[in-house]
């Protein structure tokens, strides 16, 4: 039974109680609405004419607005983060829930949500003096798709642990009791029980974060080296949508100014489709015997 | 349940109060300057003198790129915007008061063994001809070539300076800030970049592994470009659209005048020549 | 038999213990090594004068008293105006959108593209629509405005996700008593998921922390102590980034402003903890 099934009843105070939170639920809607507006507005004269946008070549100061280098740098750095953050993620939560003495996984806990409200600019300024110098040592220019990947890795690790933790801890406390009394081990639960009924809660801070990533603006500035260009391997120098508005969009004017909103209203875009066809995906898992987790009804 | 309310209550008339005592605009006048982040820094600290002098008066400096400072002065969101480029061609409704001047420096890894590189071979190394240290008389290591985002007024005069074109440049690594391009540089024995003369002179005196080069074979230091010799240099401008009146006015001319000149000094940058 | 099929299980967990162990304390290295580096460079330029002081000089002389007063107003507003619409939000969804339904689809889908949306791209709509469209200008209120928008999916993710930790049999017992859905959420939800959302201000107020290119559009750059709503005022991450990236010999203030952020921040986590527990704690 979803929550929403159970039926109340209902005294005034309740519809009034519904009207309100109707009217948050419409207020988050309408701020993406207006973001939405406004973005197209100030991107429209060049979204709408043939302008070239999906071209590779940027040079401003000639009229070239390809923007599809950046697409592609964009969408494989954060792909790249997910791919280092994710899997440890899911590691350090459970053994912050399961394996670690409490007051050891409450403090680790407490470490994470510490290190998630340390400011992108300092993780870049990390990248840049740290990371950067010794990845040169074995792959100049050093700043690169690979030292952004691995920083932003490191910024969005503390919330996915968090948040995946949440998660599985739910999980925990219907399933764990009974697995136990079966002599099943702990790792053992985990792995087929916990980890399956709390999966559909996993994706959303999973996708939440790979939001972070595709949005994340100075850290990755810091370190990707910025160069307009498909990758042609790890190591190679990208600029992602995000820099891209970050860098030039203090010195733009006219028609530049518009392509750097059409970044934005590009990333915008991207994210939606994504987001779109991870729910797809999750809505075809979600059926299957595991997808109990959250309400019946999915 | 009856003490549910009366929390309520309480709770909005603390957020009221609070309003009501944030809410009083103080009165006096007010200055708001807009633009570039390079120029900001030095803004605050006019401005902070200059609100210690007129008593009542209130400078707010905002930074966000030059551009910003000529879009919000044209829309009257500014009185005065911070641009630190000369105005273009399509910036003739404006009108620019240089506050100081700024050069542009070579700069190179401490380590890196090359002393003075030659016009053409900056040209070669920028854009892609020469792709090694050892041919310019350096260590046998690829150059790590380190640019400036586009649309920066650095970039514009660098490239205006050696005549090439912004496609033409081959970079490795494309920075924004001047702090990014030194520490790029500091963190990269074969790297090579330009960025502010004064960061860069501070920089390498306070122990920062990095080296400025000669460029077209003047020294390059906040004297040359005092003096009028360094080839590579632009002007900090405040810029304000037709008559300038009342505190704005003393403001420009506060910001020009010779009791500034250790304010400016002290940001690095060099005060103008004429004053 | 028996006995050996537990004694095999307890000593596989103890391996996958020590192995996850060691994997959690790698992690902590680095960001270890980057807070050890930050107190190096910062803590001597800490003390009293610091955190009460207005800074001077462009930050190289003076405090962050006046950076850290507006900080604490732009987080004041931002809270103030997620706080409510969040749990608004997430009770919403939690009670009375359907699981499955289009609008429980196209409320998650809003959430999870509002939450992608780049932080400058909220600095840009922020500066267009608090600052200029409202006429608000430059100030702590469209700061902590613009921020609410953006921390919004974050809070609302959190709170969602404990409001539906509350068992199903609570709801039903409730109904089966006739308690309204307003006091079944007030007395038994809320307290059930306070923990959950304590944790949801904590994410939210770290995020609001750390960003710094939407305060560059929205807050501004001023460094003068706040007198109201409407003044511009500097946020401790706008000081470090200005300090950091524009200021020549700023490092060592910067590497001591994120000190004080970093302080700040355990202090709103171990508040909201703290309360979490405290209203948990009232309910049992």
């Amino acid at each position: 039974m979803s929550p929403a099934s159970i039926s109340f009843r209902r005294p005034s105070a309740d519809r009034l109680l519904y009207r309100a939170l109707a009217v948050s639920a419409g207020a988050v809607a309408a701020i993406l609405a207006l973001i939405l507006v406004y973005l197209t507005a100030a991107s429209a004269s060049l979204l709408f004419a043939d302008a070239g946008l999906w071209r590779l070549d940027w040079h401003p100061s000639l009229g070239a607005y390809g923007l599809l280098a950046m697409l592609v740098g964009s969408l494989t750095v954060s792909a790249l983060a997910l791919l280092f953050a994710v899997p440890p993620g899911l590691v350090l939560a459970i053994w912050g829930r399961f394996f670690a003495p409490p007051w050891l996984g409450g403090l680790y806990r407490g470490a994470m949500g510490l290190l998630a409200s340390i400011p992108s600019v300092v993780y870049g300024f990390w990248g840049l003096v740290t990371l950067v110098p010794w990845l040169n040592r074995w792959a100049p220019p050093g700043a690169s798709l690979l030292a952004a990947a691995l920083v932003l890795a490191l910024m969005i690790l503390p919330i996915l642990v968090l948040q995946a933790d949440l998660a599985l801890d739910e999980a925990r406390r219907r399933h764990l009791p009974a697995a136990m009394a079966l002599g099943a081990s702990v790792s053992g639960t985990v792995r087929r029980v916990l980890l399956p009924t709390a999966a559909p809660e996993l994706l959303p801070a999973v996708l939440l974060q790979l939001g972070r990533a595709l949005g994340e603006t100075m850290a990755v500035l810091m370190v990707a080296g910025n160069v307009v260009q498909l990758p042609a391997t790890i190591t190679s120098p990208i600029r992602t949508l995000t820099a891209n508005i970050a860098l030039e969009m203090a010195y733009a004017s006219g028609a530049h100014q518009t392509a750097l909103f059409a970044s934005g209203w590009l990333l915008l875009v991207l994210v939606t489709l994504i987001m779109l066809g991870a729910r797809a995906m999750a809505g075809r898992f979600g059926a299957g015997p595991a997808g109990e987790g959250r309400g019946d009804a999915r | 349940m009856k003490l549910v309310p009366r929390n309520l209550f309480f709770v909005v008339t603390l957020v009221a109060a609070l309003f009501a005592a944030g809410c009083s605009r103080q009165s006096g006048e007010h200055l708001v300057l807009t633009g570039s982040s390079t120029i900001a820094p030095l803004a605050t600290v006019l401005a902070e003198r200059f609100e210690a002098a007129h008593p009542g008066v209130k400078v707010d400096v905002q930074a966000g790129g030059s551009a910003r400072g000529v879009a919000d002065v044209r829309q009257g969101l500014a009185n005065i915007g911070m641009v630190s480029r000369a105005l273009k061609a399509d910036e003739g409704d404006l009108v620019a008061d240089t506050i100081a001047q700024d050069g542009i420096a070579m700069i190179v890894h401490r380590d890196n063994p090359v002393a003075a590189l030659t016009r053409e071979q900056i040209i070669a190394i920028y854009t892609g001809k020469l792709r090694d240290w050892k041919a310019v008389g350096g260590t046998d290591a690829p150059i790590t070539v380190v640019n400036k985002a586009e649309g920066r007024s650095t970039l514009e005069l660098f490239l205006s300076h050696l005549k090439l074109e912004a496609p033409a440049i081959r970079a490795d690594v494309v920075i924004g800030d001047n702090q990014q391009g030194i520490k790029t540089v500091a963190g990269n024995p074969q790297a090579i970049g330009y960025v502010s003369i004064g960061t860069a002179e501070y920089e390498a005196g306070r122990g920062t592994p990095v080296r400025l080069l000669p460029l077209d074979g003047v020294e390059p230091s906040t004297a040359t470009v005092a003096a009028g010799r360094f080839p590579l240099s632009r002007p900090l401008n405040l810029v304000h659209r037709g008559e300038l009146s009342g505190i704005a006015r003393d403001f420009v001319a506060f910001a020009r005048s010779p009791q500034v000149n250790d304010l400016v000094t002290g940001q690095y940058f060099v005060p103008p020549a004429v004053r | 038999m028996r006995v050996e099929a537990l004694d095999r299980a307890g000593r596989s967990d103890r391996l996958h213990g020590r192995w996850m162990g060691l994997l959690a304390m790698l992690t902590l290295l680095v960001p270890l090594l980057l807070i050890g580096e930050l107190l190096v460079d910062g803590l001597p330029a800490l003390g009293a004068d610091f955190l009460l002081s207005a800074p001077t000089d462009a930050g190289l002389g003076g405090g962050i008293g006046s950076v850290l007063v507006s900080t604490l107003w732009v987080l004041a507003v931002c809270l103030g105006v997620v706080l409510p619409l969040g749990l608004g939000c997430a009770l919403f969804l939690v009670e009375h959108v359907r699981a499955g339904s289009r609008l429980e689809r196209a409320l998650q889908l809003t959430l999870d593209v509002l939450g992608g949306v780049p932080s400058i791209v909220f600095g840009l709509f922020g500066n267009r629509f608090f600052a200029v469209e409202l006429g608000l200008g430059f100030s702590i209120l469209s700061g902590g405005l613009t921020l609410a928008c953006m921390v919004l999916p974050l809070f609302i993710r959190a709170a969602e996700q404990s409001l539906r930790q509350c068992p199903t049999g609570y709801r039903q017992a409730a109904a089966a008593l006739a308690l309204s859905r307003w006091g079944f959420a007030r007395r038994i939800l809320l307290p059930t998921a306070a923990p959950g959302i304590a944790l949801g201000v904590v994410l939210a107020s770290g995020r609001a922390l750390a960003e710094t290119a939407v305060l560059l559009f929205t807050a501004g750059y001023v460094t003068r102590w706040p007198g109201s709503w409407f003044d511009s005022g500097r946020t401790l991450a706008v000081h470090i980034y200005d300090l950091a990236m524009n200021v020549s010999g700023g490092s060592t203030n910067a590497a001591a402003t994120a000190l004080v952020l970093l302080v700040l921040a355990i202090g709103i986590q171990a508040l909201a903890v703290a309360l979490g527990r405290i209203s948990r704690g009232v309910s049992a």
